[in-house]
Formats: structure tokens, sequence, C-alpha cells
């Protein structure tokens, strides 16, 4: 247990599980602050019930916050979580079901189960923290890897342009669709907000520093530099249109709200068909 | 109780709901799709959800999920489903979750047969998944067992904390029989025991005497952890021999220390054979009857069947295999449970007969077999 004055959302985790596993300089910490912040106000307003709330999450660094967090949680198979958490949902649709994960987590491996969720409308959060690589396995290339940087497994230059999972998911029938920036953590903190606030399938890119990691392929190691070298990427934009979401260092990384819906979710839509 | 005509699938999706399967999910697959289409009509009308998921590997995991909100779940499949869902069976093993694994086999490697029937799963089905572990494997012979022991299974599941298979085959799944449907209360039915301790004493991998943890499920209040590591009393990811070596033996040995009520065989002419045959499944059924055509030429035949493939209780197989000269393993595949026939035996007296037939084998075929050797 922590000594002194504890802090007012530790009650939101397992203090005994502390330290964290995550790098010096590393976003997760900051987006997984934000997170628990907007679920505590959503608390606080009586619109969320702190027994309902469920992490499920795959492997990876992303993946580790179920390890702290002190809710029911739930760190499953890489790729899998929206799977797993899917089944939850359905079972017991009182819960909130929010996964957490990396771009390779979600969008790699499991690339076709958040395809589905997004065109069920499935009623869950999924948020993704892209650090742009394969972190925990040691720098490998992942699916928003830059065109061109050098990753332990493209030694001669990623020949693929990065996948705009945005734009992917936006494309389906998403409720909600943000982009936010550990370098911005109001904005994380404020769209998740929203997101617990809303129905549906909710999607929130979350984009995130590893200066461990993809520091080092970038040679940036220094925790400050790439912070403040995302920082200066990224373009704040009220109602960002899709066109604009594309993953480009040069023109700027455009985060904001891209979509905002309030169609009937998957189990809207199955509660009629179960008479 | 009712009695129904019904095929072997419809009948496993009957033993589910009397079971108290309420979420089933799932990929169409032949020969298993009718499980999941009987359920898809049927369990949304008794407060259920039967969900049709984009591959067996979602199927799989989406159960896992639901059985951690607290809803007994299942999924069927075929080999080369099950085949996708391996990981998770791993994730189910060591998650402790109960659930339900009905596999319709068809002939494979790969693609194979999809229409036709085998019995060649059965290493996949006790070993498939990485690490150490031990999965109860149940073999339905007819209709009105596959209703049975899918209702055993889930009884098993529940009460082990643990992934059952059931282990069908493309014979089973569309032979229409007569089957006796239990109304409530006619049947035992298990579900997991639930924490007598408040949820800040309350550990979720903490075993009682029986070396299986009481179950709190999401949105109880209890801050579960499910955790697919290697995990402490607390579920915190432990790297250490002590905590590897404690959790993966709590695992196996609660399995087998139920082994009495897990393991089931049926005999047949068991009072005076000298040839014994050993069979399962649907190929059980020719074996029997091979087994009558013998005895009626006055050969004394007899058959040893087994309703549990894993895990095995090897001094009741040594036991009937002692009293036979010779004993026959028949089955449609190339030779699975000869290996366990054979552990417990002494001496050349096993003769396999691996059927590799596509269909239900002819009771000739193993007459014939049988004859070679007398």
């Amino acid at each position: 247990m922590p000594s002194g004055n504890s802090h007012p959302l530790d009650q939101y985790l397992r203090t005994a599980r502390l330290p964290h596993i995550w790098c010096p300089g590393c976003g997760i910490g900051i987006a997984l602050g934000g997170v628990i912040r907007a679920i505590d106000k959503r608390i606080k307003e009586g619109v969320l019930k702190k027994e309902n709330v469920v992490f499920v999450t795959g492997i990876g660094c992303s993946a580790r916050t179920s390890f702290y967090v002190n809710f029911d949680a739930a760190h499953t198979l890489h790729g899998r979580a929206i799977a797993f958490a899917t089944g939850a949902k359905l079972a017991k649709p009182e819960l909130e079901v929010i996964v957490i994960g990396g771009d390779g987590d979600i969008a790699g491996i499991g690339g076709n189960h958040l395809l589905h969720a997004a065109k069920r409308n499935m009623d869950l959060i999924v948020l993704m923290i892209t650090n742009f690589v394969y972190a925990m396995t040691g720098g490998q290339v992942a699916p928003t890897t830059p065109l061109g940087l050098y990753t332990t497994t493209t030694p001669h230059g990623n020949p693929e342009p990065p996948l705009n999972v945005v734009k992917v998911v936006s494309s389906l029938n998403a409720n909600y669709v943000a982009r936010a920036s550990v370098t911005h953590p109001l904005l994380v903190e404020q769209y998740m907000y929203k997101a617990l606030g809303m129905r549906g399938f909710r999607f929130i890119e979350i984009l995130s520093t590893c200066p461990e990691v993809f520091g080092r392929h970038i040679g940036v190691r220094d925790p400050l530099t790439l912070y403040n070298s995302l920082r200066s990427k990224v373009i704040i934009k009220q109602s960002p249109s899709i066109d604009e979401s594309d993953l480009d260092w040069e023109k700027g990384l455009v985060i904001g709200e891209y979509l905002i819906r309030d169609n009937p979710s998957f189990l809207d839509r199955i509660k009629g068909g179960s008479k | 109780m009712m009695k129904s005509f019904i095929s072997g699938n419809i009948a496993i999706a009957e033993g589910a709901i009397t079971a108290g399967m309420r979420f089933y999910a799932g990929y169409p697959i032949t020969p298993a799709s009718e499980i999941m289409e009987y359920l898809a009509e049927k369990l949304p009308r008794i407060g259920g959800i039967t969900m049709q998921f984009e591959d067996e590997i979602a199927s799989i995991n989406a159960v896992i999920g639901a059985s951690w909100a607290g809803v007994k779940s299942m999924t069927a499949t075929s080999g080369p489903g099950l085949s996708l869902m391996l990981e998770a069976l791993g994730l189910a093993v060591i998650t402790e979750t109960p659930a339900v694994i009905v596999d319709v086999m068809r002939a494979g490697p790969s693609t194979g047969v999809p229409t036709k029937t085998s019995q060649s799963d059965v290493m996949q089905v006790r070993h498939g998944t990485h690490g150490d572990y031990v999965i109860p494997v149940f073999a339905p012979w007819s209709a009105q067992e596959a209703y049975d022991l899918t209702i055993k299974a889930f009884n098993v599941a529940e009460s082990l904390r643990t992934p059952v298979i059931l282990l069908s085959d493309a014979v089973i799944a569309h032979l229409w029989e007569s089957v006796l449907i239990a109304d409530p209360g006619e049947v035992e039915i298990v579900s997991r025991r639930k924490p007598s301790v408040p949820p800040d004493a309350y550990l979720p991998y903490k075993p009682d005497d029986d070396l299986v943890p009481p179950m709190a499920t999401f949105g109880e209040g209890y801050s579960v952890l499910v955790e697919s590591l290697i995990h402490d009393e607390r579920g915190f990811y432990k790297q250490d021999k002590a905590t590897y070596r404690s959790l993966v033996s709590r695992i196996i040995n609660k399995v087998l220390s139920k082994i009495d009520s897990i393991f089931e065989v049926e005999t047949y002419y068991s009072d005076d054979y000298r040839y014994l045959l050993v069979s399962f499944g649907s190929t059980a059924r020719s074996a029997l009857a091979a087994v009558r055509i013998l005895r009626k030429s006055g050969i004394k035949a007899g058959l040893l069947r087994l309703k549990t493939l894993w895990p095995l209780k090897h001094e009741i197989l040594k036991k009937y295999c002692e009293e036979a000269e010779k004993v026959f393993v028949v089955e449609n595949n190339a030779g699975k449970i000869l290996y366990d026939i054979e552990r417990v035996t002494e001496g050349d007296k096993v003769v396999p007969l691996p059927l590799l037939d596509l269909e239900i084998p002819e009771p000739k075929d193993i007459v014939d077999g049988v004859r070679k050797w007398l």
C-alpha cells in the first residue's frame, strides 16, 4: 500500500501491484490516467457503477493496463480482447466493457474482430494505444509503423504504408470514432467521458510515446524530446473529416472526434428479435 | 420427461439447454452447423443469446468472456474450427473457465472430407493446446447419449471450473433417434461454486479443499482478475518455479482427483469373452454389431466402449483387457486410443483395427478384421 497521502484515484487502481512495468517516458500511464478520470466522473455522476466496469485486454504493453485497474479485468489472448469482451457484454448487458490494446493487438492480429465489432455497432468501448511499433517483443514493425522506418524486422526499411485505423473503423457502423494523443491528456479524458455516455461501438485511438523502442528506431531516446516531437506533429481539429485522418508525419497527425452518431446498437437490435 | 425424435446435433443443443446454457457462439462448419441453427431459433425464446461470429477464434473467446459474465456457455465446431480454437482452449484452462466445446468430427487433415465422418481428432482434443493440462473429453454413441453427455459435460465444467470437450462425429450428428428430454428437476444440474467471503477477502485462484477455487464473475463487485499468464492466488503474474508448479499441478490434479466421476465405460458380453473389442463413439455401434455376429458363430467376443476419452482410468482398462486373449482396438482413424490400450496391456495381445472409413464402418469389415487373428 502507498505510504503518506494516497491519490484520489487510487480506489480505481490495484496499488499493491505498483510500480507498473511501463518504461520511463511511456505514454500508456498518461492514457490510462485520462481514462480513469473519465470513469471517475461518470461514477460520481451516477451514470456508471464501479462494479459494472470491466477492462478486457489482449497481450502487449497496453494490455497490461488490466493488471493495475481495480475493476473486474481480464488479461486474455493476443488479438482476442474484443471477442472476449463481446461475449461478456452480450451475456451481461449491464456491464460497461472497455477494451484497451496496442495497435498490433487491436488492428494487427485482432483486426478481424475489430472490423466485425464495428460493423455490428457492438456495445463496447475500444481504446487503441498507438505507439507505432511492437514494443513488448522488442521493436518489430507494427500496423501503424511509418513507411520506410527501420525496425528489427524491417532492417531494409518498412515497405508498407501505415494502417489508418480511424478511417477503417469510420467506414463501418461505429457510433463514435475519435483520435486523441497522450500529448494532450485532457482530450483523452474528454473523449472517454463522451464515449461512456454513448451506446454502440465507440473507438478511440490514442497516439502515444515509446522512447525505449520506437524512440530508438527514430533516433529519439530522450522521453521529453520524443514527447515534444509528437506534440509538434499533432494537430487538434474540432470536427476533422475522415480524409484528414491518415497518419501523415509530414502534414501532421490530426486528432479530434471524427464520428459521433446515435444509431441503434447491436443489443438494441437483438432486443427486437428475441420475442 | 418428453420423448423427442431428433438428431444427435439437436440432442446436443437440447442437452445444453437442459444444463442451463444460455450463451452460444459459433461459426458455420459442416457437420456441426445444425447445433447453431437450432439454438439461434430457440435460445432467444428462453432468455439466451446465440451469436454467429466472424470465425471460430472469436466464438470460443466470446464463450470464455460470457462464462466470466456468469452465464453457462458453449460453442460447437469440427476439426478445422477446433484447430483455430486451440489457443483459446488453453486460455479457458489457465483461467479455469467453465465452458463446453463440441467437436463434431469429420475427416481430415485440413479440409479433408467435410461431409463424411471420422474419429481422428482424439489426440487434438486431449493435447492440442500448448502447455500442461488435462481436459475431460466425452464421446457419445447415440442421440440419447449426445443429450446426456452434454449435460454431464456442463456439470463437470461447472464443478471443476474447466473447459470440457464433447467429441461427437458426423454419424452421430445426423443420426435421428428417440431421445428422452428431461423436465426441470429431473436431472442433476450443477452450477459453479460462488465465493463465501466478501470481496476484500476474496482470492480468485485460491482453491477449496477439492482444488477448485470458488468463482466470482463480472459485475458482482469482486474485482476479479482473469489472467492468461501464470499467476498466484490473487491472479498476479509470477515467473517463479514454485508458482508455476503449484498452478499447473493444481489445474491437472483438480481433474484427475475426480476421475471416478468423470470416467465411464460400458461393456457388452463382459461375462465370458475371449476376444475384446474396444471402441467408442459411432464406431462402437458397428463394433457391437460385429460382436453379435461373432457370437452367433460361436466366437466369444465382447465389447468395451469408452464414453470418456480423457482422462482414462488405466486400472479399469487394464482389468478388461487382462481377461481377453486378444484385444481389438476398433476406431475410425489411423490409430489413436490404440496407444492407450497398448499401454495397459502386456505382450502382443493388442490388435489395431484402424478403419479410415469415411462412413460408419460395416460390421462385416470389423468381423473380417477379427477373424484374421483367430
